[in-house]
């Protein structure tokens, strides 16, 4: 017992290794459910899309565990719902993430099947068919739903058609139409190498071993490093800027309301984390929810959220309300922004902001998945192996001032980019 | 045996206790995190609603954090964000509970907030008011997912008499007619020690805790919340359907049967039998949809979307105190018709019936239930959950004794249950059948 205490104080202190190939294997061991969390984080999100096809990423990741050079789909499923696995293939813009959570007693073959599907998938003629009708199916969908709708709107206003982030990452049925076997093949071998692979390893399985197990598996793949993507820079917009899009058909309206903010590394980000918070996040989504939500009555959800990156990812306002309701939700948002801007939190909203985030860590850090998830963060942003003792120093030495300024900078509402989309035709200001 | 694993399938180290006042109390003491979790259970949930009514106990659900005698209204946020907790709270059919996970040491926050919402919240006028358009806010949230719209119709199709029929959310005409004194009432009547169980679990130390509970909440006096209107659903005679016509882009399939309550024997061959059609999900509400199932090689999925019929399709057995209804759900891939989809699915549910399942299918729906057991049991957060969820509809030691349940179930016990649970006489179907938006050509393309 009192070791297990004493682990918070001494930090996760996961383990790294650096394969000669350049595939970097996270470890972390921990003995509370017999299984292991195995994460695959692959630089090879939609950010890496071919210039003239959208979608060719998100399309990998739905034929990426189909079949490989010696394992037909069947096969691959059979192994693995054989064994209670399901893996998880997950995009975002810049990662392309394959996750499953195994009994102990399946780790050397689950991490060998693993192996195989990273590493040579064939995506098959037949698979690559099949899954375009899901792929076209998604797309149509996200057209019917207000949310998508206006979250893929604001991010194309906030980008434009040339920076990665302001194209659609599940492309159009158009570009499904146009993507084959030979165009995933071509992305494959182009981005998904040793040297953009992190694999993460946290559970019932001691490092040294589970080191070893992911070396057999991935330690004879070779493939010269590849080119990262370079992201071209970003015009902040000088001038407010609003687009509706009537969906009629639909019972409520979603509101997509953002900045475009900070890469990760820039030396702000921890106020620019702790300005999010208490604007869009602490308790039932910061001063928005206080406003919005309890004391008006206009939303079951209003928050905010910050994706500073590699590229300077958007900070971003949701919020559903009824359609009558439109003009004063966003009325609210930009009154809580003119506040934020003007006189900056209080000292006591920036006390309580980093009690909250210093304290969510051992929450954050209790299961396996979460452990992986953090390690992978760790490892995408280089943030260091000692991260999570350090993150409470890091925020601590954040002022009022710093948090102001990051508002000042962020979140003047002349300068925002507002998307509205559901059954409301009128017009915003 | 991890520690986890251990604390979920041992029933010996959960202490019961019940208080004078009728509060029963589990505690269960896990030293792998420096965390501790409290659920606090009540046997209310959308069931226990009357025509007039019917959502009315989520909106009490959401009353319940809006302020008490001793939390004042601009007070209830960070108790708990001040340990870096998490807190929230849901409502369904048979159950209203609300929990925290935070440090350990905000362990006695957390039993004061709990003792508050049970005792005395105050359901300020205005704050009723504000929460009416919150929660309608929340049902057209829903509506604007066909896949959920469809689940609504198909849920008040397949029951004729019992209360599970009305969503949780509530009809919207109820909604907007209830009164403040309605929540009241409702809240008064059901938010007693001797109607709810208190759960705790983590790194605590059990004897110092009941304690804290005692010193909390032994000083709640019981209530009586009376006779709830019972009644038992009437078997069904034929197979009913409803449409959908609505715009949209993509069509929706959904078929129900009546399934068996979680006391039923039938209920752990049913959880076999949904592993085999569509994957093993587990059995935690609050944690299972978060993983999605080995699916893969599962007959429905083979069938529907490897064809390139669907895009997707999921099943749906969850524990529930009466028989609820098993749904198998599917989304059309683009261009399929949903009757073409629904004359696949039915006949491989015709087929299950018909022919049962293989040794083989049986031998790996057991090894991927047993697998998900392990995983949706990952934190103390999901084995609290469980302790209580079992203890609100039937009894927390049915629980542990789960894995075991599962394990003896047979090949013939699925067929017998595929049979007689599958008949096209228990079945409803629903249909969500796109017509193109009139204003199509102004989306973004």
């Amino acid at each position: 017992m009192t070791l297990l205490h004493a682990a918070p104080l001494r930090g996760l202190s996961p383990a790294r290794e650096v394969l000669p190939n350049g595939l970097v294997v996270l470890t972390k061991t921990t003995a509370v459910t017999p299984a292991v969390t195995l994460n695959a984080s692959i630089r090879a999100g939609s950010a890496f899309d071919p210039p003239s096809i959208d979608g060719v990423a998100h399309f990998v990741s739905k034929v990426i565990d189909r079949g490989t050079d010696t394992r037909s789909a069947d096969q691959i499923a059979e192994e693995l719902d054989g064994r209670g696995v399901s893996l998880a293939v997950t995009l975002t813009r810049q990662l392309l993430s394959l996750t499953c959570t195994c009994l102990v007693e399946d780790f050397d073959v689950v991490v060998a099947l693993l192996s195989d599907i990273v590493r040579m998938p064939a995506f098959p003629v037949e698979e690559v068919r099949s899954r375009r009708g899901e792929v076209i199916t998604l797309i149509k969908q996200d057209e019917d739903s207000p949310a998508v709708v206006a979250v893929d709107a604001l991010m194309a206003m906030l980008y434009g058609q040339v920076h990665p982030y302001g194209r659609r990452s599940r492309g159009t049925v158009e570009t499904a139409e146009r993507i084959d076997s030979a165009v995933l093949k071509g992305f494959h071998a182009d981005h998904v190498r040793p040297s953009n692979v992190s694999l993460a390893i946290v559970g019932d399985v001691e490092s040294g071993r589970a080191l070893d197990v992911a070396s057999a598996a991935f330690g004879g793949w070779t493939a010269a490093p590849s080119p990262g993507v370079t992201f071209p820079a970003i015009a902040a917009s000088p001038a407010r800027r609003t687009r509706v899009v009537p969906m009629m058909n639909k019972s409520q309206t979603d509101i997509a309301y953002g900045f475009t903010a900070i890469t990760r590394a820039d030396p702000a980000y921890y106020a620019y984390s702790l300005m999010n918070n208490i604007l869009g996040q602490y308790s039932l989504g910061g001063r928005l929810g206080d406003s919005i939500r309890e004391r008006q009555g206009m939303a079951y959800y209003v928050f905010s959220s910050l994706d500073a990156n590699v590229a300077p990812g958007p900070l971003m306002i949701r919020a559903g309300v009824n359609p009558s309701n439109v003009e004063r939700a966003v009325a609210s948002i930009d009154a809580e922004l003119t506040s934020l801007v003007a006189d900056g939190p209080t000292e006591q909203e920036v006390t309580e902001s980093k009690q909250y985030l210093i304290g969510s860590l051992p929450r954050t850090l209790e299961t396996n998945t979460g452990i992986a998830a953090f390690l992978q963060t760790v490892e995408f942003f280089g943030l260091g192996l000692d991260y999570d003792v350090r993150v409470p120093g890091l925020l601590r030495a954040i002022t009022r001032d710093d948090v102001h300024e990051a508002a000042r900078r962020a979140v003047d509402p002349s300068e925002a980019t507002v998307v509205v989309a559901g059954p409301y035709d009128g017009s915003l200001s | 045996m991890a520690t986890l694993e251990q604390a979920a399938q041992s029933g010996s180290t959960v202490r019961e206790e019940v208080l004078d006042n009728g509060l029963r109390v589990l505690i269960q003491e896990v030293h792998t995190a420096p965390l501790a979790t409290v659920w606090a259970w009540y046997r209310v949930g959308s069931k226990d609603e009357g025509p007039g009514l019917t959502g009315v106990s989520h909106w009490v659900e959401h009353m319940n954090f809006k302020g008490s005698t001793n939390i004042p209204r601009d007070k209830v946020k960070g108790i708990i964000e001040q340990y870096g907790g998490y807190w929230n709270g849901y409502t369904w059919i048979d159950q209203t509970t609300y929990t925290e996970t935070a440090t350990r040491d905000a362990l006695d926050r957390m039993l004061f907030i709990e003792a508050e919402r049970m005792g005395a919240c105050l359901y300020e006028p205005a704050e009723c008011e504000s929460e009416r358009t919150v929660i309608i806010s929340e049902l057209q949230g829903g509506e604007n997912d066909p896949d959920q719209l469809l689940d609504q119709e198909l849920t008040a199709t397949a029951f004729r008499a019992h209360t599970y029929r009305h969503p949780t959310i509530g009809w919207l005409a109820d909604l907007q007619t209830m009164t403040r004194d309605d929540l009241y009432g409702h809240y008064r009547r059901f938010y007693v020690p001797n109607n709810a169980t208190l759960v705790i679990v983590g790194d605590v130390d059990t004897t110092a805790t009941m304690r804290d509970v005692v010193k909390h909440f032994g000083k709640i006096q019981p209530g009586d919340v009376g006779r709830r209107a019972r009644t038992k659903e009437p078997q069904q005679l034929g197979q009913r359907r409803v449409t959908i016509s609505k715009e949209g882009t993509t069509a929706y399939l959904k078929i129900a049967h009546h399934a068996p309550a979680v006391a039923d024997a039938d209920f752990f061959p049913m959880l076999v039998l949904d592993a085999v059609m569509t994957g093993a999900k587990g059995v935690n509400l609050w944690a299972s949809f978060r993983t999605p199932p080995p699916q893969r090689s599962a007959r429905l999925y083979q069938a529907l979307v490897n064809t390139g019929l669907a895009s997707g399709i999921n099943g749906g057995l969850v524990p529930t105190q009466e028989p609820f209804v098993y749904t198998i759900s599917a989304t059309a891939t683009d261009g399929i018709s949903v009757d073409r989809l629904e004359e696949a699915a039915v006949a491989e549910v015709e087929r299950v019936r018909r022919e049962g399942i293989t040794p083989q299918e049986l031998r790996k729906a057991k090894i991927q239930l047993r697998a998900r057991l392990v995983f949706e049991n990952d934190s103390i957060t999901n084995i609290a959950h469980q302790l209580g969820y079992f203890e609100t509809i039937a009894s927390w030691r049915d629980y542990p004794s789960m894995a075991a349940r599962i394990e003896s179930v047979t090949v013939n016990d699925v067929a017998r249950v595929a049979a007689e649970r599958l008949r096209s006489a228990n079945r409803t179907v629903g249909w969500f059948d796109p017509v193109p938006s009139v204003d199509e050509n102004s989306r973004p393309q």
